[in-house]
């Protein structure tokens, strides 16, 4: 018996050592070198200051100059993630679609006077899981795609150019869904006026 | 929806074609034979069984087997809880956190050693580099490897005909680190820092948004934990939201490495039990029941989630499904799926809030818990866990033929069928027991975060999740409290809910896991008879429809009147709470 707490002691120390330092810091380091981009979070520069990340959605604070990403429970947070939690069955989560479709129809049937709350897709109004979705579906983009070319006096089909430039596609073609990504049309529908 | 099931039906042929070939893989490190990665790896198991001091060719009977799984994983779980309660005064803290409170330092032990990584804490907010690193990462190895141990005794017990011999277990824990689970983490690593995982150490950073606002950037050693979080079926996050968060799971590429990583080893363990038996039917046999099951519940998930819920109904949403707690670029049919593939297989981590699912969708996570994690399951427990079952199948089909019960030549006596009812009944009565108190007392009830049904479906998922090693969570329960935020300074409600789950956690892991190692230990040494016309064949697709039959019959009965007072109820009603 004390043959074996001795071995295992040894091994618990051994182990941790091993799985627990070696790998993950000799992995970080291979990571930065062979792809410094990606491990350190798709990080995206303008001007020469970080202006975000690629992969972490950002509040455009309802601006009508910019798409606006799916809405978020955390205030768009990434340090400090949390689901809702908004089970099938509450008032809660029902009240909140109710206001944000509210909220949608007044941001977009300006723009788009044909738009009902039927036609409204699911994403715009609901909450991510993540608080920090990147990105809207495809026809979320085509709703607020009106808006955005009429603040910014742009033709449309400028606007849906970016919009397909800035999807994402399945992989493969096949997995997982399209998504257009929010901060990088932005971003390229800022620099379209330089 | 066309398009979600080709996606489903794809992900499920690749799963097919990779399982022969690393079954063959595992089957040969596990006969102690050469593999290619011998000559890179031979060197460093040598060192290890050196550097701890034992002999790997010493073969143990069940009993030593058993005494040194329990006092290595002991210790594991005393230097665990240590870390946590030392975090302060450790390196790698660049966002200084706190060490854990007590409470919570238990329960986080016990499950990372006991292979569950459910989360009473946020990882991101809680815990430091080094903390996520030499705490949570060597557990994720190591309970996995523990697992995967206990399947290779177990298959020696079923093959050896001479002696008692289970084997060795150093060599097995070693060998499955060295030679399938470092080696395949570092391949899955890769493909995921590749895709846009992070994989840094260091400060936070801090961003300045288009409108101007500040955006804290959390970074950390992401990949090299995520990949052995899917491979071992752990499923611990390293944030909150596990792999719905884009910098632990950044694409639709990356998504599906995870995916197939949660399946790949517990589907191909079916093919090394075949090959190491020697007949490979009998593994293709226990692979088709584990699949029967996994394909209803994923026929059942992506309709309903795409039928949106009730609260939405009642709001004038109709357009796209449910999509509250879950990402665009995943989708339902990919949420649907890794909910699935997550819940049967004892991981645990998710890419979409549980809690958010319609009733109906939510049922299928509570189902797939209630057959005990044996579709797939965990990293060698979903094996083990599923063979109990092919024992209790044989019994009940030698009673209705007229024979006596026979497993692949061996006679299946009552010290055998004994174990094997109590290792089958062990986690399914915990679930109750615990259950009940959570709801029956004030203190569980403190967890609760929803109303209605869904406070019950809640603390229901929490005992299963806990009792079944799995993790995953409605994570309303409880998981609006951090450990470190404002609020809980180990509050009476939360410390019940973190001893209550954390004992449930060890003793659901262990038991079952003696238990399974004295079946290996009763069938090691026992002669072989051989086949007969009146043999009852255990690998034609009659006997997978009663294993089936078993597992769904045990699972229903345990816990129809429970699902009952949930989901049911749920899915049947249109009021809101």
């Amino acid at each position: 018996m004390k043959r074996t707490l001795i071995t295992c002691v040894i091994a618990v120390v051994l182990f941790t050592a091993v799985f627990g330092l070696v790998y993950p810091l000799l992995f970080t380091g291979v990571s930065q070198v062979v792809f410094p981009g990606a491990s350190n979070g798709s990080k995206i520069m303008r001007d020469g200051k970080l202006v975000g990340s690629k992969l972490i959605a950002q509040d455009f604070k309802r601006n009508p100059r910019y798409f606006q990403p799916r809405p978020s429970q955390t205030g768009y947070s990434p340090s400090t993630t949390f689901f809702s939690n908004l089970g099938p069955n509450s008032t809660d989560a029902s009240a909140e679609v109710r206001k944000n479709i509210a909220a949608y129809l007044r941001m977009e049937r300006r723009y788009d006077p044909g738009l009902t709350a039927a036609a409204i897709p699911a994403d715009a109004v609901t909450q991510s899981a993540s608080g920090v979705d990147p990105d809207i579906s495809k026809s979320n983009a085509a709703i607020q795609a009106h808006r955005v070319a009429a603040v910014r006096h742009l033709p449309m089909a400028t606007v849906n150019k970016l919009i397909a430039e800035h999807t994402d596609g399945r992989f493969l073609g096949i997995f997982g869904e399209p998504g257009v990504n929010v901060l990088e049309l932005n971003l390229a529908l800022d620099g379209q006026g330089r | 929806m066309a398009q979600g099931w080709l996606q489903i039906a794809i992900f499920l042929l690749v799963v097919v074609a990779l399982t022969p070939p690393l079954g063959i893989y595992m089957a040969r490190v596990y006969r102690n034979e050469s593999v290619f990665l011998t000559p890179v790896m031979a060197p460093v198991e040598r060192l290890t069984y050196r550097a701890i001091g034992v002999d790997p060719s010493r073969e143990q009977d069940w009993k030593s087997y058993a005494r040194t799984l329990i006092v290595f994983s002991g210790l594991f779980f005393l230097a665990l809880y240590l870390i946590l309660r030392t975090q302060s005064i450790q390196p790698f803290n660049p966002a200084g956190f706190n060490s854990a409170p007590w409470d919570v330092s238990f329960n986080t032990a016990s499950s990372f050693v006991t292979n569950t990584n459910w989360q009473y804490y946020g990882g991101e907010t809680t815990l430091s580099d080094f903390s996520q690193m030499a705490g949570l990462t060597v557990q994720n190895f190591v309970s996995a490897a523990v697992g995967m141990a206990v399947v290779a005794a177990l298959i020696r017990g079923i093959v050896n005909r001479t002696s008692k011999s289970l084997g060795n277990f150093w060599q097995d824990v070693t060998r499955t680190l060295f030679y399938i689970l470092l080696p395949l983490s570092i391949v899955v690593a890769v493909l995921l820092v590749a895709g846009g995982v992070l994989q840094t150490i260091g400060h936070d950073v801090t961003a300045k948004t288009v409108e101007g606002a500040d955006q804290l950037l959390a970074v950390g050693p992401v990949a090299s934990q995520i990949a052995i979080k899917q491979l071992g079926t752990n499923g611990g996050g390293f944030f909150n939201v596990n792999s719905a968060m884009p910098f632990e799971n950044a694409s639709a590429f990356t998504n599906f490495i995870e995916v197939l990583s949660i399946i790949l080893i517990p589907a191909a363990l079916t093919y090394t039990f075949g090959r190491m038996v020697g007949r490979q039917r009998q593994g293709w046999a226990i692979f088709a029941a584990m699949l029967a099951l996994f394909l209803v519940l994923v026929i059942v998930i992506v309709p309903a989630e795409q039928h949106g819920t009730v609260a939405q109904h009642a709001a004038g949403l109709h357009n796209g499904g449910n999509l509250e707690g879950k990402e665009v670029r995943n989708g339902i049919a990919q949420s649907g799926l890794w909910t699935v593939t997550t819940t049967t297989t004892s991981n645990g981590s998710v890419n979409s809030a549980l809690d958010s699912y319609t009733g109906l969708g939510g049922m299928v996570p509570m189902a797939a818990l209630g057959t005990s994690e044996v579709i797939f399951g965990g990293v060698g427990t979903g094996l083990y866990s599923m063979l109990v079952f092919v024992l209790l199948a044989v019994f009940i089909g030698g009673l209705m033929v007229g024979r006596t019960p026979e497993y692949l030549g061996k006679k299946i006596e009552a010290r055998e069928i004994k174990l094997a009812s109590l290792a089958a009944l062990f986690t399914p009565l915990a679930i109750l027991v615990t259950t009940a108190l959570a709801i029956a007392t004030k203190f569980g009830r403190a967890s609760i975060f929803a109303k209605g049904p869904q406070g019950f479906s809640e603390t229901l998922y929490a005992y299963l999740s806990q009792a079944n090693n799995n993790g995953s969570a409605f994570a309303g329960y409880t998981g609006f409290v951090q450990p470190n935020a404002p609020g809980n300074g180990g509050s009476f409600g939360i410390t019940f809910a973190d001893l209550l789950g954390g004992g449930t956690m060890v003793a659901a892991r262990f038991i079952p896991i003696i238990l399974v190692l004295a079946i290996a230990g009763a069938l090691a040494g026992k002669k072989v008879a051989p086949v007969g016309p009146g043999t009852m064949r255990t690998d034609n697709p009659t006997f997978v429809v009663l294993l089936v039959g078993v597992v769904v019959l045990v699972g229903a009965l345990t816990f129809f009147p429970a699902l009952l007072l949930g989901p049911i109820v749920q899915s049947l009603s249109t009021q809101l709470f």
